[in-house]
């Protein structure tokens, strides 16, 4: 099997998730192509051959224009399999290219087991075991599930990409940069993070007042950012920051992916739900099945 | 004008899931279903910008499955869609995101929609696909993962998430699909008064045959919970308990109480 992985390339640099590509590949296998549309100077290390289209004629970002070049690769490459990240870039590419091709896709992989290619559902509750049935296969893998190990090395051999200029219906305006921090959680040796199932706006100050008896910071999950509960500085995940404090404690909060990204590396996690299935329980050293608006004032008193 | 805006009623997502007969798929006996999240931002995006547009653009809000969906309808026709189209099928976790994708690509082009709403994924599958084929079958203009949406002179300029905070911004020629995302807006409640208007407003029922056209090109073979890696300790029971013991493992495990 032949696959082509798509790398990531945002203002002027690789994104080092396209290793995690190579780490999938080995994983089932696969043969190793990449396509890049990015520059010379941020070719991934490796020993495969690099389709480079330069994003500085078509853009870093123009769906119909990177749809293109990354077809005319899979072409020149015959390749069985087109992986990408499944990040901005690659979920918004992916089913472009899967459309395209009328190749089934299967989104996110977090595993191969018996029977397909393994995908979570159900908030991460649940798994599914997919296969694609159409000649070609467009896949994109979650960022982290496949870890790159050791340093990345090689040279690749580089194939240019040129297409044919044409009007595309979407004009990629520019970056607008993260809203600036007041609240650096990176530093944080305690944090206490408030999630949906703390329940309204009105019960944020019982889960401050925890954070501030056991000397932390407040952190959110992001619907409670996004309902205006909480400003944005006190988020934590993919869209938010990245923290490894000393003791995280998840008030409310399901465990989605993109909250454990930002959060699993705390050396010790605390989750206090009141549903024992809930995903945060697999990263919680500690799962106290319990209503946060009970549990969290009666440990506040006890701290102080 | 005529906006589409695509809903998936899904299960709350706090319930249990255990494999249904098929071992493909989760058992709905005892769940209780509700609009998916990311499609409330849609409808809630779509209304507003027929409000903006001084009600002038028609919504239409399509659902797929089974007779339970016309409980998602009914709350985006209550949010102030005009009317609604149920695609009549009993068995839609049995189809793939390609033939979802083509349904509602089929039923639009006889419509003629101009743009097309629809949440970045759904709650259940996670597929995070439906909206970008539903363009790429149109020969639309897509952009997902919105968390800003203006639109002036036939363009929609669109905020799409990055990772780390960053935001792309891109500008759409109509026809247009764009898949949204939480953030983007505050879904409004029904009130009452919307709730006994969107009584009056129509619902088509149009039988899936009649719409699907294409093949699946995947298919699930399982449905399972994932392994535990476990290792933590759970613990359950009276309040004032779990206190304590917290309270003790924090000051052996820990060095923040020290
Ligand atoms: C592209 C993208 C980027 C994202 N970025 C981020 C990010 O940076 N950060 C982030 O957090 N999310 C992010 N998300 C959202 C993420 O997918 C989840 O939607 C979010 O993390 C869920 O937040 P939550 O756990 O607070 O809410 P929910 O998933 O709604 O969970 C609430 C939990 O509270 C529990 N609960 C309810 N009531 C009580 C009670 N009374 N007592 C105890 N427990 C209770 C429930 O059992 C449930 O487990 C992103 C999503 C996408 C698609």
């Amino acid at each position: 099997m032949k696959a082509l992985l798509v790398c990531e390339y945002r203002e002027g640099k690789l994104l080092d998730t396209t290793y995690e590509l190579l780490a999938f590949a080995d994983r089932i296998g696969a043969e190793k192509a990449m396509v890049l549309i990015g520059s010379d100077s941020a070719l991934p290390a490796c020993n495969s051959t690099v389709y480079l289209a330069e994003a500085a004629k078509y853009g870093e970002y123009n769906p119909d224009v990177h749809k293109k070049i990354v077809l005319d690769a899979v072409q020149r490459e015959n390749a069985d399999c087109i992986v990408f990240v499944h990040s901005s870039y690659g979920w918004d590419l992916a089913p472009r290219v899967a459309a395209a091709l009328r190749a089934g896709q299967v989104s996110e992989i977090v595993g191969v087991v018996d029977g397909g290619y393994e995908v979570g559902c159900c908030n991460a509750k649940m798994r599914r075991a997919v296969t694609p049935t159409s000649g070609k296969a467009v896949l994109t893998v979650q960022a982290g599930a496949f870890s790159f190990t050791g340093t990345p090395q090689g040279t690749p051999k580089v194939e240019r990409i040129d297409i044919p200029d044409g009007a595309t219906p979407v004009e990629f305006v520019g970056y607008e940069p993260a809203e600036k921090k007041d609240v650096d959680l990176t530093r944080a040796e305690v944090i206490v993070s408030a999630g949906r199932g703390v329940g309204k706006k009105d019960n944020i100050p019982v889960i401050q007042a925890l954070a501030k008896a056991l000397g932390g910071e407040l952190g959110a999950s992001r619907p409670v950012v996004d309902a205006g509960w909480v400003d944005h500085s006190h988020q934590v995940g993919t869209t938010g920051q990245s923290v490894s404090p000393k003791l995280y404690v998840a008030c409310g909060i399901s465990g989605a992916i993109q909250h454990l990204a930002g959060m699993k590396k705390s050396d010790f996690v605390v989750a206090i739900n009141k549903d024992k299935d809930a995903p945060i329980g697999e990263v919680a050293d500690v799962l106290v099945v319990a209503d946060v608006m009970q549990f969290v004032p009666a440990l506040t008193a006890k701290l102080q | 004008m005529k906006i589409l805006v695509c809903v998936k009623q899904v299960p709350d997502m706090e319930s249990r899931f255990k494999p249904d007969g098929s071992g493909t798929w989760f058992e709905e006996t005892d769940l209780a279903f509700r609009m998916n999240e990311y499609d409330e931002y849609a409808v809630e995006q779509a209304v507003q910008l027929k409000e903006q547009l001084g009600n002038e653009p028609e919504v239409t809000v399509l659902s797929i499955g089974p007779d339970r969906v016309n409980e998602a309808i009914k709350k985006a026709l209550a949010m102030g869609c005009d009317k609604g189209a149920h695609i009549q099928d009993p068995a839609p976790q049995g189809k793939d995101p390609w033939q979802i994708a083509s349904i509602i690509a089929q039923y639009a082009r006889t419509e003629g929609f101009d743009l097309v709403f629809t949440g970045m994924q759904s709650q259940d599958r996670g597929s995070a696909q439906v909206g970008v084929l539903v363009a790429e079958l149109l020969g639309f203009a897509c952009a997902t993962t919105l968390v800003g949406f203006a639109f002036a002179d036939g363009v929609v300029t669109a905020k799409r998430e990055l990772e780390g905070g960053i935001k792309g911004v891109a500008k759409l020629r109509l026809p247009a699909v764009v898949t949204c995302q939480l953030g983007l807006n505050i879904p409004r409640y029904p009130t009452l008064p919307n709730i006994m208007k969107a009584k009056k407003k129509e619902i088509l029922a149009i039988p899936v045959a009649d719409l699907l056209k294409e093949e699946a090109v995947a298919a699930t073979a399982r449905f399972y919970p994932p392994a535990r890696k476990g290792g933590g300790i759970v613990l359950e029971g009276d309040v004032g308990n779990l206190v304590e013991q917290l309270y003790g493992i924090l000051k052996e495990k820990t060095t923040v109480l020290r």
